[in-house]
């Protein structure tokens, strides 16, 4: 596989955060009953005309700032022409010569340790249209069902370069593309729901050649799938030429079950959508003080953040990218380093990333549902630095900020007496004891077993109920060993 | 620039319009007729100056993201050939 090159771009529509439609006043809202929100508009009925949402628009400027792409001052809406039962109309409002966004780029982290890297991937485009309606084939007596609930409800395509070399990469992109988007509040990045899906523009070459031509994998709508798509279609193409077949640009669908992808439609067949300006609709104009505002309104951004974890606490890519995976994980992190202190901000990424992860994941929770808040761990990890408690125990301490047994750490250290001992003079009795109590230990140790040693360490910690500093108990054991 | 028979007929399937041969013959006259007009005006020069995109020099007014429309699915569905579940019902496509 070395001797080929994979080229990949993505195409993403993203479902804007607009309470009404793109040119309508019906409700965008989702799962309401087949056709509650469609009006005369979405439904095409003669004499309707469009009137394109202000809030639709906005969240184009919004993430052409996002990208540093150009805001268009003047852009086109116009007609792809198409006929399908979910499309009332027969055609599309879409924007075609004159896209709202042009250019910009997302800079992406790839891979993870070592092997981690930076991507910078350009953006050709963003434009604003309206999505189709939903055809249902099962069961109507040989018919086919269609709700238009959810035709006319605004969409962002977002458009890249083929700049992407592998399936990694590629999601990479969009995972971060994803959290960006619902980082600038313009879309709720909800899979499931469809509100934002991806298709893969994916063709292979030796390096240095011209493009190969390029097949596309249509409605993506899990980074899995994505990258299981991708995959398999690169071998796909590598075999058919290896074998001396030439690829035919195809548009695909990807069956998960089978985890293939297999040919919707040829080129042959592909439509010609035969797009003109819509005459229904005026240019649309941005003025410069509009982009300002919008400017003004943007929150630091993912990147500016995770390069600001990265110089001002010390993180490392990896931790400041996982950090910065939404704007509420970066909160929540914030807000604890914020109490425990910026010298201590690598445990507090660790805390984030990994034990409270681990502790939502188990239980299907979001970060902004957690029981234990940023104050309480925060408050926790300030613990573990003064040696109040040990790592071990402040395990212990958080499972009990969870379960709600304390209003914060330090309660929870006192009412169950976890504090941790220091006291030399009572963890050398606790030693004492130990040695006298497990001869056998002892003189293993004496004769080189390393492991008898670890055995007389579990003992002291035992009889301290976890309590005791590891570090002195292994120091004082050592030096009453060896004494 | 002249359209061939051929053409006409692609343009047609592409809109869904039925066009026998004889009426794609008069339809090619009448197109190529437009396109003769068009040959015309392309003699006047143009440099320099932007393409509108539509008719009226004017920019796009916008609405507030306000739900305004009620639903009116019955009044809707009352007049179509076939409903069901509230869906409305069409001969199966499936691509």
């Amino acid at each position: 596989m070395n001797q080929w090159e994979v080229v990949i771009g993505i195409e993403t529509h993203a479902q804007l955060s607009s309470v009404s439609k793109i040119f309508s006043g019906a409700s965008t809202a989702f799962g309401a009953a087949p056709n509650t929100q469609a009006c005369a508009v979405d439904l095409a009925l003669p004499g309707v005309l469009p009137v394109l949402n202000r809030k639709a628009v906005e969240c184009a400027i919004r993430f052409g700032l996002a990208i540093g792409a150009q805001v268009a001052p003047k852009s086109v809406f116009a007609r792809k022409n198409y006929f399908y039962p979910d499309l009332p109309k027969g055609y599309q409002i879409s924007q075609f010569e004159l896209p709202v966004v042009q250019g910009g780029a997302i800079t992406v982290a790839v891979g993870s340790g070592d092997k981690a890297y930076e991507k910078t991937v350009n953006l050709t485009r963003a434009h604003l249209e309206e999505d189709a309606g939903k055809s249902l084939h099962e069961d109507f007596h040989g018919k086919s069902g269609i709700d238009l609930n959810r035709a006319g409800t605004p969409l962002l395509e977002i458009v890249t370069e083929p700049d992407m070399r592998s399936s990694d990469e590629a999601v990479a992109y969009a995972r971060a593309l994803h959290a960006l988007v619902r980082w600038i509040g313009i879309c709720d990045g909800n899979m499931q729901e469809g509100s934002f899906r991806c298709d893969a523009n994916v063709s292979v070459r030796r390096p240095g050649a011209p493009y190969g031509t390029r097949r596309e994998i249509k409605n993506l709508n899990s980074f899995r799938f994505l990258k299981e798509a991708i995959d398999f279609e690169v071998q796909w193409q590598i075999n058919e030429i290896e074998e001396g077949r030439a690829i035919q640009q195809a548009t695909v669908l990807f069956d998960p079950d089978s985890g293939e992808t297999r040919m919707m439609r040829s080129k042959e067949d592909a439509h010609d959508y035969r797009y003109f300006p819509d005459p229904d609709l005026l240019p649309l104009l941005i003025p410069a003080d509009w982009i300002d505002r919008v400017r003004g309104e943007l929150p630091e951004l993912p990147n500016q953040k995770r390069q600001r974890f990265i110089a001002q606490f010390g993180l490392s890519a990896y931790d400041a990218t996982t950090l910065t995976a939404s704007q509420e994980i970066a909160a929540y992190f914030e807000a604890v380093v914020g109490i425990a202190g910026a010298a201590n901000a690598k445990p507090c990424a660790n805390w984030v990333m990994v034990d409270l992860a681990a502790r939502l994941n188990k239980e299907g929770r979001e970060i902004g549902e957690s029981p234990v808040s940023a104050a309480q761990l925060g408050g926790l990890i300030q613990r573990i630095a003064d040696n109040t408690i040990s790592n071990n125990i402040a395990k212990k301490v958080f499972e009990a900020l969870w379960n709600g047994e304390g209003a914060s750490a330090d309660e929870v250290i006192e009412k169950q007496g976890l504090r941790q001992i220091t006291d030399s003079g009572a963890i050398a009795a606790l030693v004492d004891e130990v040695i006298a109590a497990n001869p056998g230990n002892v003189a293993e140790y004496r004769a080189g077993k390393e492991k008898a040693f670890n055995a007389l360490v579990g003992q002291v910690m035992k009889a301290a109920k976890g309590k005791a500093n590891p570090q002195q108990v292994n120091a004082l054991l050592k030096e009453k060993l060896a004494g | 620039m002249s359209l061939t028979t051929e053409q006409v007929l692609r343009i047609a399937h592409l809109a869904r319009i039925e066009v026998s041969e004889p009426e794609a013959l008069t339809t090619q006259a009448h197109l190529n007729g437009i396109f003769a007009l068009i040959e015309q005006m392309q003699a006047v020069d143009t440099r320099g100056i932007e393409p509108m995109a539509h008719a009226q020099d004017l920019g796009q007014r916008l609405r507030d993201d306000v739900v305004s429309e009620p639903d009116r699915r019955a009044a809707f569905q009352a007049v179509a050939p076939e409903t069901e579940a509230g869906l409305y019902l069409v001969p199966k496509v499936i691509e």
